[in-house]
């Protein structure tokens, strides 16, 4: 790699950012989707908080704000192979990746960041805000975004999403990576949304597993991009807690970085190009 | 030969295609098995967590669950063609090509594809479905059985008329809505908890303006033999399956006026 600074990387970054936010249908139709499905995952949830036995080391309200948490930084999880990566390695075009005077590792992770900070920002917003406010004043405020606990909680908060956006883009580069062995994208996808869904959190907050499974859960590496800054959110996780959370989140990052340099190396050394 | 033959032909004709990559079917077919069981899991969990959803217990939402995803895996196998509609068919104007062949629209589109991977939901739908009738301590009479098997037949009647109004949209639109499949999905999604536990108009939506809770609430509340806490009469809990062919019927008469309006995008 040629001495070029970040220039490149933040070039790229900024210019598929701004590609994806052309996508404003599809973002549209994708809140719509996600306003149903965390509504329904909100009854169903209140309805066993109502109206089940037993109990939880989160609140009803605490349960109802990771959901809909989860359903506005729904964008972010890596849980699909970018389909302009598939493409490039069927048509042979990664060849041109192979030219740029660039590390290509880490040019793949900028574009993945900005393929999912830009599909995230544009669903984000609407859905936080109708949730916390618009619910409250058409008299679903039992159904609402709470606030963040504390200022503090805010602060730790937006630094894990940091970490998320870091730790979702290094897992999506690795996924991009593991297309030049298998050429088409969609046999990882099958694996890695089942996978990605319900041990991050997304399929019912990690919390309301089974207590024996929590330590387990928390420490596997998908836990750092819903669990963790959720739960710092409401303080669920505070103080030295919520730093070990995001030096977790971090140590995944670096180790899932490390991984995805390494075999972009190796692969890169030995890829064979399609086409003619 | 008649429409059911020409059906066969048609689904032999993509079911060997399919095979033809053996490797992938079968990736695929896993992959929709686990994506779906993950759901499963989650409300397994939840029940370990809370011991009861009001008066419904694990095994009971398990039948609800199960019957809705064994409806949906085989809608979803089928639907393909109408699922594509808008970006395969209107827009491309392909649709003129079908329209010149002396049959019904609609079977020519059900042919287009038998999606084999939907197989991973269907087996996951009858797994669920067997936990459920084996913990649960039923009557299996001659009146249970089939009213599940109507159950799973007017749901697929049900979904597959939403996806034929789906791709009706599209003889307007050009583009298919995407956000017609929050109605699939969602309801699907919906639907794998009993309807009771829902607010009060979202049980209205779907029992007034889309009748899915025919299909899959009304029937299976019936073959629980309880009483309905929304209190249904116990003839309607055997009736309402019909309303999924109703409403199916009523998706292909919106799909003929479509059909009547369509002017070709092709050159």
């Amino acid at each position: 790699m040629r001495d070029a600074g970040t220039g490149p990387y933040r070039a790229i970054f900024a210019a598929r950012f701004l590609m994806m936010l052309q996508y404003r249908a599809a973002a549209l139709a994708g809140i719509a989707t996600q306003f149903w499905f965390g509504g329904i995952m909100v009854m169903a949830l209140s309805a066993f908080y109502t109206e089940g036995g037993g109990s939880a080391s989160i609140t009803r309200a605490e349960a109802i704000t990771y959901i809909w948490l989860g359903q506005a930084f729904l964008g972010l999880l890596p849980w699909n192979v970018d389909p302009e990566i598939a493409v490039m390695m069927r048509t042979g075009n990664v060849a041109y990746e192979r030219l740029r005077p660039v590390d290509t590792y880490f040019y793949w992770f900028a574009r993945a960041m900005a393929w999912r900070t830009a599909a995230t920002l544009l669903r984000a917003i609407p859905l936080l805000l109708v949730t916390s406010v618009v619910f409250d004043w058409v008299g679903l405020g039992a159904w609402s975004l709470q606030p963040p606990q504390s200022g503090t909680a805010l602060a730790l908060f937006l630094l894990s999403m940091v970490a998320v956006v870091l730790l979702s883009s290094a897992l999506t580069t690795l996924l991009n990576i593991s297309v030049v062995w298998t050429i088409s994208g969609q046999g990882i996808n099958v694996f890695t949304n089942s996978l990605v869904l319900i041990l991050s959190g997304m399929v019912i907050p990690l919390p309301l597993f089974p207590d024996w499974a929590h330590l387990m859960l928390l420490l596997q590496p998908l836990a750092g991009l819903v669990d963790i800054p959720y739960r710092i959110y409401f303080a669920h996780l505070s103080g030295a807690e919520a730093i070990a959370g995001i030096a977790l989140q971090i140590f995944w990052t670096m180790l899932f970085i490390g991984l995805g340099h390494l075999c972009m190396t190796r692969t890169m050394r030995r890829i064979q190009i399609q086409g003619g | 030969m008649g429409a059911l033959g020409l059906y066969g032909r048609y689904a032999m004709a993509s079911i060997k295609g399919q095979l033809n990559y053996p490797a992938s079917f079968v990736l695929l077919t896993i992959g929709q098995f686990l994506s779906t069981i993950v759901e499963f899991i989650g409300i397994a969990a939840l029940f370990s967590r809370f011991q009861s959803l009001g008066e419904w217990t694990l095994a009971q939402v398990a039948l609800f669950y199960g019957t809705v995803n064994i409806a949906f895996a085989v809608a979803d196998m089928i639907s393909r063609g109408f699922d594509v509609f808008g970006p395969l068919f209107v827009k491309t104007g392909e649709f003129d090509r079908l329209l010149l062949r002396p049959r019904a629209t609609p079977l020519q589109l059900l042919g287009y594809e038998l999606r084999l991977m939907r197989l991973g939901r269907l087996l996951q739908g009858v797994l669920v479905l067997a936990i459920a009738v084996s913990r649960l301590d039923l009557a299996w009479g001659l009146a249970e059985t089939a009213l599940l098997l109507a159950a799973v037949a007017g749901g697929v009647a049900f979904l597959l008329g939403l996806v034929v109004l789906q791709a009706t949209l599209a003889f307007w639109t050009v583009e298919s809505l995407e956000v017609a499949n929050t109605l699939t999905y969602g309801g699907v999604a919906a639907a794998q908890y009993p309807l009771e536990i829902y607010h009060n108009w979202f049980r209205q939506f779907f029992t007034f303006v889309v009748p899915l809770s025919c299909v899959a609430y009304f029937p299976i509340v019936g073959i629980l033999g309880i009483d309905d806490p929304l209190g249904a009469p116990r003839w309607f809990l055997y009736l309402s399956p019909l309303f999924g062919f109703v409403f199916l019927a009523m998706a292909l008469i919106a799909w003929r006026l479509g059909e009547r309006r369509y002017a070709s995008t092709g050159s």
